[in-house]
């Protein structure tokens, strides 16, 4: 349970300035590990993604995955990031199971990149310029799990269990400077700048950037100085925050917990914490580890990274465009309202619209198409919406059909669900279900005629002037007309023939 | 002679995890100091001007590419663990992470 005592958090940033650090980890989408050809796989039986070099066995010797440097210099450079033109990486010396090398094989003062800033906008408006000091390539621990324990956690286990399939999985971690000034908006910043990581890393298909598999992983920074004061005050670093809920969380506890303590004249002790998502609190871990007791020394099994130009240019011009500026333009060439553009990023279907709206349908359209009837299909049926086998280019072929009055939209989900039953492309499900708009006035006129003479009544309150008594007109016509008339016209056609 | 406490030395042993007595606390804390100044005097031999080697060889950008090779079976990965359950190694539970 919590036994901090908290100090509320006006009065908090009422005397104290709150500075924030952030520490993302990204877990590469290679096919292989970043030392050796083992598979990158999540999910696999344990111990079956493992060879000599990533479990660290004597006399083996490791080798630089060539796309894993790619993608980590992609990454610094879409943070605006410097490419350091010597790379090299180094042994970070600890001792724990989650690595049986007794080291983790990551960068120190020679990380890959450097120097970079992202801009970052909060859903007020406010932005904020966030620094980043290195993004440095290093490999992934195996997973532990602790047996024994009452919850599964360390305390009261007996012992643990580790899987080093992840062991050696290519990482990046992007570490920003401390972030000042942010003041009651440092919380809702550093959720802001993690969801701006994910969606670039996303973008540029470097990682499967799914916070829940532990792909995109954050450790927080956080430290408080008297208003005023020059010199920073003693951080913490909670680590475990692994979705964007508890990044905002976590941080304004600690802003709340460190304040409550110096304001007490206490200290703050410097230390790893542990946040606790389910009970919203942080815990105390090890203290912190000088970076001098992990005994960094230049890994003598590999040779340095030394890009040259020709290929850091390759990758900085093969950059997807920013995701937070291709809304910005998306958003403003569709003239979505704010409700409209966020449902549709939230779910995830900006490709699909803009593809869509590419093919010839109208924003609107391709919008409605996605949000509403798509999007219940594959919620009815309990899959990604993205894994329906239909195309943007079908949707916008059905719309013009829509636009050009030859389908109705009932008639035009119809088509979509032939597309989805794998009916071929929609001008043969149109052919095969028969699909027509009857056009044919003549025999709407029929239908007409026959159904207000079956309805005497609804006839007579036409004449009257009550126009809304059509409607059972309408159903009976459409009816007849196997559903497939424009139901606008008919309504108009009744009312000309009732009053004829 | 460089100052190596007796402190400097137990923080030492236990980054090694190595246990130390009293005893060999004090004698190691000598020997200790006799080496950093020695390794000292190599730094006094090299003039600024001569870059770090951490390579015996000068070479850069010597990659693999990202091509899947077979890995080893679980049960070849664990032949060799003191002690393993369920597919995995079975370790002591030591606290540090959590
Ligand atoms: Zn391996």
């Amino acid at each position: 349970m919590a036994k901090d005592n908290l100090l509320s958090y006006e009065a908090a940033l009422e005397q104290f300035e709150v500075v924030i650090g952030l520490e993302v980890h990204v877990e590469l989408n290679t096919k292989t590990k970043m030392f050796c050809g083992c598979a990158n796989e999540f999910g696999s039986e344990p111990n079956t993604n493992v060879c000599p070099v990533c479990l660290g066995l004597p006399g083996s010797l490791p080798a630089v995955n060539k796309k894993a440097v790619e993608s980590s210099m992609a990454i610094g450079l879409a943070l605006g990031c410097k490419i350091a033109p010597t790379g090299r990486f180094a042994r970070k010396n600890y001792f724990y199971p989650d690595l049986s090398k007794n080291f983790q094989t990551s960068q120190y003062d020679e990380p890959i990149a450097y120097d970079g800033e992202i801009t970052i906008e909060l859903d007020s408006g406010e932005s904020f310029v966030v620094q980043i000091e290195r993004a440095h390539m290093e490999e992934d621990a195996g997973k532990l799990t602790h047996v024994g324990g009452a919850t599964g956690r360390i305390q009261g286990a007996e012992y643990s269990l580790v899987d080093y399939n992840r062991a050696g999985v290519p990482l990046v971690e992007i570490v920003t400077r401390p972030v000042f000034g942010a003041g009651d908006k440092a919380p809702e910043l550093a959720a802001a700048y993690v969801r701006a990581i994910r969606d670039i890393v996303k973008s540029m298909d470097v990682s499967d950037a799914k916070m829940e598999r532990g792909n995109v992983r954050c450790d927080a920074n956080v430290s408080l100085r008297k208003k005023g004061a020059e010199k920073l005050g003693t951080r913490t670093e909670t680590k475990n925050v692994n979705s964007l809920r508890s990044i905002e969380n976590a941080v304004r506890y600690e802003i709340q917990r460190q304040a409550y303590i110096l304001s007490q004249g206490g200290t703050i002790t410097q230390e790893t914490r542990h946040w606790h998502e389910d009970r919203g609190y942080t815990s105390a871990g090890r203290p912190k580890s000088d970076a001098d007791d992990y005994r960094y020394f230049p890994e003598p099994d590999l040779v340095p990274v030394q890009p040259d130009i020709a290929w850091i240019e390759s990758i900085r011009s093969a950059l997807p465009e920013n995701p937070a500026a291709r809304r910005k333009r998306l958003q403003s060439a569709w003239g979505f309202s704010e409700l409209e553009f966020r449902d549709v990023v939230n779910s995830d279907l900006l490709d699909q619209v803009e593809a869509t709206v590419a093919a010839g349908a109208s924003p609107q359209a391709a919008r409605k198409w996605w949000t509403g009837e798509l999007a219940r299909v594959a919620n009815a049926s309990e899959i990604e919406i993205s894994a329906l086998q239909i195309t943007p280019e079908q949707v916008a072929a059905i719309q013009k059909l829509i636009d050009a009055g030859d389908l109705t939209d009932r008639m035009a989900r119809e088509v979509v669900a032939g597309v989805l039953a794998g009916e071929g492309e929609p001008a043969a499900v149109i052919e095969k279900r028969g699909l027509k708009v009857v056009t044919d006035e003549g025999a709407l006129i029929a239908a007409i005629d026959e159904a207000l003479a079956k309805q005497p009544d609804v006839l007579e309150k036409i004449r009257e002037g009550k126009v809304q008594a059509a409607g059972a007109v309408i159903g009976a016509v459409m009816q007849a007309m196997k559903g497939q008339a424009d139901a606008a016209r008919v309504r108009e056609l009744i009312l000309e023939r009732a009053n004829s | 002679m460089s100052e190596i406490t007796p402190d400097t030395v137990r923080h030492l042993a236990s980054l090694a995890r190595i246990l130390v007595t009293d005893a060999e606390v004090e004698k190691l804390a000598g020997e200790l100091a006799v080496i950093v100044d020695s390794v000292a005097k190599v730094n006094q031999a090299v003039s600024k001007d001569v870059v770090a080697t951490s390579h015996p060889i000068p070479m850069a950008n010597v990659f693999r590419e990202d091509v899947v090779r077979p890995s080893l079976s679980q049960s070849q990965a664990l032949s060799a663990a003191p002690d393993s359950a369920e597919g995995r190694f079975r370790v002591a539970a030591i606290l540090d992470e959590e």
